[in-house]
């Protein structure tokens, strides 16, 4: 302690002798004093915490990964949709349900919008949501866990982009679908397409006591892509807005087929019209197979349900419910300002912003000032929902997040730059450069009703010299900016996981204080638990081999087991017993055709072995849990398929 | 006498909180336990300052041999301790009671205090003697079998007040609220002693 505090002084001392060597030379006064600010601004002292968390999507590692603001630290890579061999997800008996679909073991996926519940608009922390874009579904996971506890597949969808957004009391998660596609999925020549492919917007109830979700509707639209979304707010809650493009309905190199139109749409969804329409009884129930996988975390196991109905709503039965508003340049990202009122379409290969307006919007639909329709789906007059264009100067403008001061900020992917505008008077304040080619934006609560507006997040797609070379695939690049100024100031540099597209941030005091330390071993209700070592044993059930088994530091019990056959099929079943924070024990055995398993204090995990060769195999614990972790391991002693050697067990020779 | 005679039935009430608190308290703090393991010595058992603290560091003695931290029905102390504390407890109330009707004289509250200091220090030598024999009888077959430099077996018996280190262990040793408490009580009847004895000698 008393070496540690020495360093620290010592820093100190550098740091006063770094800011007054700027003082002292006059002309690099400015210099040095900025470069030293923005250091103290992002250095987070060692054992102190970060202000933030940031959940960044991994994109292509189908997981989610926690990070500190501003330090850029990274906590943890939290399994979502994608096999995490470091702690067993997806591999042990329990989580492998989780990523079963209608199309069998899905290993992988893409994903891509996380979003934090909310409560009134605010962030409430309970859960984050977030979507697999490409076998569809969308995740809960658990903001006291901070594990994946539930994954429902989306029917009737392909491309699952413009998700997963959640609606300002948390009422529902939306998920829109990037490809349309033949609903339902027949065998049909492609270039069909038009008219007869369709897009579903996916409306899922979640249960405001365990967050359990349901898809309550899905609203059939036209063939077009449905790109991104975000749900209205304050006078615009009961709203959802989705950004089209591909409203020329193209089949083929949409790269240029898809940007012919000068216009696309931001479908305007009035989902309480909706949801009033199907409480009333409207809607068709149509045939579907879709999973539906929830992780319970006092068994510790997931069980997968196949559904097979899903309640379809043409939006024509429900006039007043859906609405198009034209919007320039095929626009990506679809942004809702935190009073509710602008809805900010960003044309993606155009250089200005559309801002449209809430009340504007109202008051066409009321004033019945439509410019034709599509579909049936009336379109209203650009001009009467306009509130303003940003004429920014930039070029590809992708998504736009506020600061809860009035101010908007917007990537622009092409000239690579945050723009920094006014809402209302669209003037633009300040711009700066990112490195390099910026998709998304987070600034934490950003798109809520509450923004923390302290520290922007750019996270973007090409890395190429930001960091030391590592061949040529490397990680992502996101970069922290300080926004608590007029100018925004670029503060520093790390690389993230995956491919973050979205992430979502939050004060670190409304999470860390409820994060669990252990599970409760008197609360564990696996089938295969034990939770206590004299129940320790092993079954043979036929060609299966069932091992309970308990760890603590630094045994397993039973430690040597006999008995097993050639050609069984032996399940270990291994309780943690410790109930001390961070003491996990991990299992490997010899040759076995699956992942490792980490288990958790108080919790049971399971792993199937299926011993090919005669001998005696070990196996070990893969934590370092202890100084004697060494020892921490076993033998099972494998006979022929014919031999006739009773099972039996033993800890210590007893 | 009145005054003298309500400070001794307060002070012997006070005992009472040793039913409701903890009489002391060892604490263990490691680089690795920033939060700090702790138990609440308790005159009827042990208990972990959070929930599973005695199961984590009866987990952590197993390295070195230690018996496992006392269940109450495992030492007699623990039955006969809420008994002596109540007993006294009824015994200075009843005397400060005939104090106030002036039945007995302010030697009696002498009395109890130097009974109750007896049966104290004899708590303690026993709280000693335990610690002793808990912290050098030690498993022959521990894991780790650590000596002191002249080569005796290392013993890991907690300090009986203050702090020591054993191994990467800081162990603090101190009494909590219901010995407070005690340590007042048993100083509110020194004082109605004297205060007792003053009187007396004014009233002269």
């Amino acid at each position: 302690m008393k070496k540690y505090r020495f360093q620290l002084l010592s820093l100190f001392g550098a740091v006063i002798l770094l800011t007054s060597c700027g003082n002292n030379n006059g002309n690099n006064k400015s210099r040095g004093a900025l470069n030293s600010s923005a250091a103290e601004k992002v250095y987070v002292a060692p054992g102190e915490h970060d202000e933030f968390y940031a959940f960044m999507s991994g994109g292509y590692s189908g997981n989610l990964t926690v990070y500190g603001l501003p330090s850029g630290r990274m906590f943890k890579e939290i399994p979502v949709f994608s096999q995490f061999p470091t702690s067993g997800y997806g591999y042990s008996e329990e989580t492998k349900p989780m990523l079963e679909t209608s199309h069998g073991f899905v290993p992988w996926d893409d994903s891509h919008h996380p979003d934090i519940s909310q409560t009134n608009g605010e962030l409430d922390g309970r859960w984050i949501f977030i979507n697999g874009n490409n076998t569809p579904r969308i995740a809960r996971i658990s903001l006291t866990t901070f594990e994946t506890e539930e994954i429902i597949e989306i029917p009737n969808s392909a491309g699952n982009h413009s998700s997963s957004f959640v609606t300002e009391n948390s009422e529902y998660v939306v998920a829109g679908t990037r490809f349309s596609v033949p609903i339902p999925q027949r065998d049909m020549p492609i270039n069909e397409y038009k008219g007869n492919f369709q897009g579903a917007l996916s409306f899922i109830s979640v249960d405001p006591k365990h967050g359990h979700m349901d898809i309550k509707f899905q609203i059939i639209m036209p063939g077009f892509n449905y790109d991104l979304s975000h749900p209205g707010r304050g006078k615009s809650h009961g709203w959802f807005f989705f950004t089209t493009y591909n409203t020329e309905e193209a089949n083929s190199l949409q790269e240029v087929n898809s940007s012919q139109n000068d216009k696309d749409f931001i479908a305007a969804i009035n989902w309480k019209k909706v949801e009033e329409y199907v409480n009333q009884g409207g809607g068709t129930k149509v045939p579907a197979n879709y999973v539906h996988n929830v992780y319970d975390e006092t068994t510790h196991m997931a069980t997968s349900t196949m559904k097979k109905e899903v309640l379809t709503v043409n939006p024509l039965d429900i006039p007043g419910a859906v609405f198009f508003l034209p919007t320039p340049k095929s626009p990506h990202g679809c942004d809702v300002d935190p009073s509710g009122q602008y809805i900010i379409g960003n044309g993606k290969l155009s250089a200005d912003l559309t801002v449209h307006s809430f009340d504007n919007m109202i008051a066409a639909i009321e004033g019945k000032k439509f410019d034709g329709e599509a579909y049936g789906i009336p379109i209203l007059k650009f001009e009467d929902v306009l509130a303003g264009t940003v004429k920014s100067g930039g070029l590809g403008p992708l998504h736009t997040e506020f600061d809860g001061k009035g101010n908007a900020y917007t990537t622009f992917f092409i000239s690579s730059e945050v723009v920094k505008w006014k809402l209302g008077t669209w003037e633009v304040i300040d711009r700066k450069p990112t490195y390099y080619s910026v998709g998304h934006l987070m600034i934490p609560g950003g798109n809520s009703r509450k923004p923390f507006g302290k520290y922007l997040v750019a996270l973007n797609k090409i890395t190429k010299d930001r960091y030391l070379p590592v061949g040529p695939e490397m990680e992502h690049s996101a970069q922290i900016y300080d926004i608590s100024g007029e100018k925004m100031e670029l503060l520093y540099d790390f690389p993230t996981h995956g491919e973050p597209h979205y992430a979502a941030g939050i004060p670190a005091e409304l999470l860390a204080p409820k994060s669990k330390k252990i599970y409760r071993l008197d609360e564990n209700k696996h089938p295969y638990a034990v939770t206590s070592p004299d129940q320790a044993r092993v079954e043979r059930k036929g060609k299966e081999v069932h091992i309970y088994m308990s760890t603590i530091r630094s045994h397993f019990t039973p430690d040597n087991i006999e008995g097993v056959k050639v050609g069984d099929k032996v399940y270990f079943h291994i309780t943690n017993h410790e109930q001390d924070f961070d003491v996990p024990h991990g299992f490997a055995m010899i040759g076995q055709n699956t992942s490792e398993l980490l288990i958790m204090p108080g919790q049971t995990k399971s792993s199937l072995w299926e011993p090919k060769k005669v001998g005696v195999w070990p196996f070990y614990c893969t934590d370092f849990c202890s100084a004697l972790h060494q020892e921490m391991q076993g033998y099972v002693r494998v006979s022929p398929a014919n031999s006739d050697i009773e099972l039996s067990w033993s800890l210590g020779g007893d | 006498m009145k005054k003298s005679a309500l400070l001794m039935i307060i002070g012997s009430l006070l005992l009472l909180g040793l039913f409701k608190f903890p009489l002391w308290n060892i604490m263990l703090g490691a680089p690795q336990y920033p939060e700090p393991l702790g138990m609440d010595i308790y005159i009827d058992g042990i208990q972990g300052m959070n929930e599973f603290d005695i199961q984590n560091i009866d987990g952590l003695n197993h390295y070195i041999g230690m018996k496992i931290i006392p269940k109450p029905e495992d030492m007699w102390e623990f039955s006969v301790f809420p008994i002596v504390i109540g007993s006294m407890v009824v015994l200075g109330f009843i005397i400060g009671l005939l104090g106030l009707f002036g039945k007995v004289s302010y030697h009696w509250f002498l009395g109890w205090l130097i009974v109750m200091t007896v049966l104290g220090t004899l708590g303690m030598y026993d709280f000693n003697a335990w610690m002793i024999d808990y912290g050098t009888h030690l498993d022959p077959n521990a894991i780790m079998k650590l000596q002191n430099l002249d080569g005796t077996p290392m013993s890991y018996k907690p300090p009986l007040l203050g702090h020591q280190k054993l191994l990467n262990f800081d162990a603090y040793s101190y009494p909590r609220l219901g010995g407070y408490l005690m340590g007042l009580g048993m100083l509110l009847t020194l004082i109605a002693y004297f205060v007792g004895k003053r009187s007396k000698k004014t009233n002269q």
